[in-house]
């Protein structure tokens, strides 16, 4: 499944899709301390966390995780804004806790 | 300083002159942390270096980072990039860890209420570039600062 698959599922809100919506999602992690996030974060996966800070898009930058999906309402300030899509990092949101959240990207991946 | 690191290296260039990089770290400032790392991740992509070594050279410069930007008072980071392996050089001015040994267990932290908030101050940092790096050297003077080494192969 690609990014631009999972946005057109219609299950997340949009933040910023500037960036690589062909890029596929091979994984699904959670976490929101951003030092387990950096060292264990598998490239191409969908991460979900509720850290929604500049630091939040470095490690996503540094990890080459191919979406952020920001869970629990967590909403991005406008400069970290701005930082996603000046770094074509996409940016996806829901209302739904992590572990739901993540499901919900599983499911779509284990089809 | 550390200068046994510089032996036995083999650039394909056949000489053992690195690419240098500097970057400046400021004290506090959260939102710029980790464009040196993303700057050296680049730099490193282009030059073709394998994407597992890629990491852990991200891994390291990035807590080298966010540790200068929480606990030291802004410091400067040197990158060396030989055909073989990069060496950091994370020099701070600030307080010097008191007790290295503690710093290096997992879990220790001493980061303020902001860093924690932000994410960090989890006391993984320097054990994940411990972990990540094929050598780290940890010179510190209290009340002076810290120069953190450390040297990944590819």
């Amino acid at each position: 499944m690609t990014v631009k698959d999972l946005i057109d599922s219609g299950e997340f809100k949009i933040i910023n899709d500037e960036g690589d919506t062909a890029a596929e999602i091979t994984d699904v992690f959670c976490c929101d301390l951003l030092s387990v996030a950096m060292a264990h974060a598998p490239g191409g996966s969908a991460w979900v966390t509720v850290m929604a800070n500049m630091n939040t898009l470095a490690v996503a930058s540094l990890t080459g995780v191919s979406c952020v999906i920001l869970a629990e309402k967590a909403e991005m300030d406008e400069m970290a804004l701005s930082k996603a899509r000046q770094q074509e990092i996409i940016v996806l949101a829901t209302d739904k806790p992590i572990f739901k959240a993540a499901l919900t990207v599983y499911g779509k991946l284990a089809k | 300083m550390n200068d046994a690191l510089d032996s036995g290296a083999s650039p394909e260039n056949g000489s053992d002159e690195p690419l240098v990089l500097d970057y400046t770290v400021v004290k506090d400032d959260f939102t710029r942390a980790g464009e040196a790392s993303g700057d050296v991740k680049k730099k490193l992509r282009m030059a073709g270096i394998n994407p597992a070594a890629i990491r852990k050279v991200s891994i390291c410069m990035y807590e080298g980072e966010i540790n200068m930007v929480i606990h030291a008072d802004g410091g400067g980071i040197r990158v060396e990039i030989y055909g073989d392996r990069v060496r950091m050089i994370l020099k701070d001015k600030g307080p010097g860890i008191k007790d290295v040994d503690k710093a290096m267990q997992a879990g220790w932290s001493t980061a303020s209420e902001e860093a924690r908030n932000l994410g960090f101050g989890a006391g993984m940092g320097l054990p994940n570039m411990k972990k990540n790096s094929d050598s780290m050297d940890i010179q510190t003077v209290i009340g002076t600062g810290t120069t953190v080494t450390m040297v990944v192969n590819y």
